[in-house]
């Protein structure tokens, strides 16, 4: 079926090179950061996590939403996501490969991963995290090539896939929960240090992913001749409306907490991001324009004035997806380091170098989904001609 | 065929137990007969210091001589400072403890002397990928640089902020990058892998106390065996009220301090 | 396939077997395959290592790295020998005692194997006394 993906229009040709020439670019500056080390990055001793780290942890979320589409399509047999689950499995292939390249993009000593495997660590999260990562990386890899292989030949998919795709449902939610519990059970990281932590990971990836699926979608349906269908982008809108409500709703139970106990270990944290703390406050403008943005997407979801009309939708969408990147990919980490455990403030910024791994590595996810998407659009294209 | 099938499922499925049990295989070799531990080193079930605040703080040649004798890196970027022993202030070392009212001692910025815990309970070995941090049995939590992946969740967990990452090659460093200066007793670390405070284990192994200690100004410092009775250690934790760091996290520190 | 698919064919074999033999065909261009690395012994002129010759030549690697395991996991300093001969596990210390020609001996061997041991990443080469 990759052969669908090796003739396409110059528009997609085009798109290809220029993603490969940012993947290129970003790779360069990975070689410069393998030959320097991290100290290239903005982290530091006090800050010692940061951009790669977020966007992983960002990421994990948009592929864990995946299962917001195979749970209606294959548990409640809803048939209007029957088009666009593929779509979802695609998309967490796409963002669970990101994941594992910014893994690696950390790591101090990338030669030596797989001491991982050579010295496995029970007791280590970071350790499961690799395992549901990887195999949620293979299980959507299966699933979507077997099922859009069965599509092409006209025939319903093998009887063997219905159990992976079933296993793929708490599957999904265990690479979110599992990534929470980096973070959250670690002594010491009081704005971590909470049990909300992995609900409101899930509750705002299942904001953004389907969020982005709706933009993903509509792209799909401008530029080729295959219609994911407004039936389905509708209930993708309500699943959006209600996961970025209870994200919300989770936020303010964390901030009641931390606030009304007013314990300065949980509550600095907090003063650090959204008012400034000790002199420092990069991030405050980013975190209101983060809250503001998912104050304005609600109304225009719970309307459905605005929800139906997809020009309005498409905005709602666009500021459900950077309101909750803000949150994980700026917020979380940053946040969490800042003041330390020595309570002192060591501001964290990403350097120019950090910055472009980053965005190469976005790349090649964004390479990776257009050459899978490619596959799908052709083959849907094919059985309409 | 099926008989064939068999069979190779048979020498597949040893041949995965044998990966399995590799680890264990190289556990076993604990019980190696070609290792010895060192004649003269001490031995110890459970490594302890006691620190004095209340006795005047004159912890330069400490700390310049742990740091000197384990090659640590000077680096000037503060981002990249690698610390194994430090002076802090005592609300940073013990947040949550200090008050705007106390005595003019407790106020100073260097007023604390803070280095590894050796936690009973250490969070950076739980969550460690690779048990390049581990415990030994004599309490010591150690690094094994050659292990070390770098990923820094140990970083993450501990409480104390006592571990640094090599964020640059470490011979890059003004004391470092000429042979002369460094210590040939030690080795370096390289860029990539996290370190910290070792309690001297290269020392112990050689029947000597940490240098901090023995270079340390009269009473500030105490080294000892928390589980024998007769330590200096045990006779002052016994004796004395001593307080440690965040003692509510339950990591169980090794450093008492004096208040 | 068409003529000119096989030719094509040909072709991308012919390339690739040439590009998978380059560095052989390398060697016998330049003549380096029979320059085998000439090892110097120690300039103390010890004779015994600890263990026989020809088990180190084809085991050090294996010793180096269960010394490394051992003495930084499990505390051990000392090694007891085939012989019954103790030794101080120790790289810089105790291998690089004897061998103090270490471009001759080790790096000699290694650059020839193209292999690159990161132990001097961190351990540190004793300075030349007369150097």
């Amino acid at each position: 079926m990759l052969d669908k993906a090796l003739c396409g229009s110059k528009r997609y040709w085009g798109l290809i090179i220029f993603l490969l020439a940012i993947i290129g670019v970003g790779v360069l500056t990975y070689g410069y950061q393998l030959r320097e080390g991290l100290g290239i990055t903005g982290m530091g001793r006090s800050v010692s996590w940061g951009f790669y780290i977020a966007q992983l942890t960002f990421l994990v979320g948009v592929a864990a939403s995946a299962v917001m589409l195979v749970i209606p399509y294959y548990l409640h047999n809803y048939k209007e996501f029957g088009k666009i689950a593929i779509l979802g499995e695609f998309v967490a292939i796409a963002a669970v490969t990101m994941c594992l390249l910014f893994v690696l993009a950390d790591l101090g000593q990338p030669q030596r991963m797989f001491n991982l495997i050579l010295h496995p660590t029970l007791n280590s999260v970071l350790f499961w995290d690799m395992i549901v990562l990887n195999g949620y990386l293979f299980l959507n890899l299966i699933i979507g090539w077997t099922t859009l292989g069965a599509e092409k030949k006209g025939t319903p998919p093998p009887g063997w896939v219905k159990p992976l795709i079933y296993l793929s449902i708490p599957w999904a939610v265990s690479i979110h929960t599992v990534t929470a519990f980096l973070y959250s059970g670690l002594p010491g990281r009081g704005f971590w240090l909470t049990a909300v932590m992995a609900p409101r990971f899930l509750a705002s990836a299942f904001a953004a992913g389907p969020a982005l699926l709706i933009l993903l979608a509509l792209i799909v349906r401008k530029y080729t001749k295959f219609d994911p269908g407004a039936k389905a982008i509708q209930a993708l809108a309500k699943i959006v409306t209600y996961a970025i409500i209870t994200f919300v709703f989770l936020f303010f139970c964390e901030l009641f907490t931390v606030f009304y106990s007013q314990i300065p270990e949980h509550m600095d944290h907090f003063k650090y991001l959204y008012m400034g703390y000790d002199g420092y406050g990069a991030y405050v403008p980013f975190m209101w324009l983060s809250l503001i943005l998912a104050g304005i997407s609600i109304i225009m979801l719970v309307n459905p004035k605005t929800r139906k009309n997809e020009g309005t939708l498409v905005v709602a969408c666009v500021m459900v997806f950077i309101s909750t990147w803000i949150d994980k990919g700026m917020g979380m980490i940053s946040g969490g380091f800042v003041p330390d455990p020595l309570h002192e403030v060591h501001e964290y910024i990403p350097t120019l170098p950090e910055l472009t791994i980053t965005v190469g590595i976005y790349a090649i996810g964004a390479l990776i989904l257009t050459v899978l998407y490619k596959v799908v659009v052709s083959v849907r294209e094919e059985e309409l001609a | 065929m099926s008989m064939d099938r068999r069979k190779f499922l048979k020498v597949a499925g040893v041949g995965a137990l044998g990966l399995a049990g590799l680890p264990a295989s190289r556990l076993l070799a604990a019980d190696d007969p070609r290792f010895k531990p060192p004649a003269e080193g001490l031995q110890g079930k459970r490594w302890a210091m006691v620190i004095d605040l209340t006795k005047e703080a004159h912890d330069a040649d400490a700390i310049s001589v742990c740091h000197k004798i384990h090659n640590v890196p000077q680096l000037t970027n503060p981002r990249h400072e690698i610390k194994w022993l430090w002076n802090t202030g005592f609300k940073h070392a013990f947040p949550g403890l200090a008050s705007k009212h106390m005595a003019v001692q407790y106020k100073g910025e260097h007023s604390a002397l803070v280095l590894c815990n050796h936690c009973e309970n250490p969070p950076c070995v739980r969550v460690c990928p690779t048990k390049a941090t581990f415990r030994r049995a004599d309490g010591i939590v150690l690094m094994d640089f050659h292990r070390c992946i770098g990923c820094r969740f140990c970083m993450a967990a501990c409480p104390f902020g006592a571990r640094s990452f090599n964020w640059v090659d470490p011979r890059t460093a003004s004391n470092l990058d000429e042979p002369g200066e460094v210590m040939l007793t030690f080795p370096t670390r390289m860029k990539g892998v996290v370190e910290k405070c070792n309690f001297c284990a290269e020392r112990l192994a050689r029947g000597l106390i940490p240098a901090c200690v023995e270079n340390s100004s009269d009473g500030r410092m105490l080294f000892g065996d928390l589980e024998d009775p007769h330590s200096d250690v045990s006779r002052i934790v016994k004796s004395k009220y001593t307080i440690r760091r965040k003692q509510h996290l339950g990591t169980e520190p090794s450093v008492f301090y004096i208040v | 396939m068409n003529k000119r698919g096989e030719m094509l064919t040909g072709l991308v074999i012919a390339v690739f077997l040439v590009l998978v033999l380059s560095p052989i065909l390398y060697n016998f261009a330049v003549g380096n395959a029979r320059s085998v690395p000439d090892l110097k012994p120690p300039p103390g002129g010890e004779k015994q290592c600890v263990e026989s010759k020809e088990w180190m030549r084809g085991n050090h690697m294996q010793l180096l790295f269960d010394w490394r395991e051992t003495v930084v996991r499990e505390g051990n300093r000392t090694y007891r020998a085939s012989d019954g001969k103790e030794y101080n596990m120790s790289l810089t210390s105790e291998c690089l005692s004897c061998h103090t020609n270490k471009d001759e001996f080790c790096d000699q061997c290694h650059d020839y194997l193209k292999v690159k041991p990161y132990c001097w990443d961190c351990h540190i080469v004793p300075p030349k006394e007369n150097a």
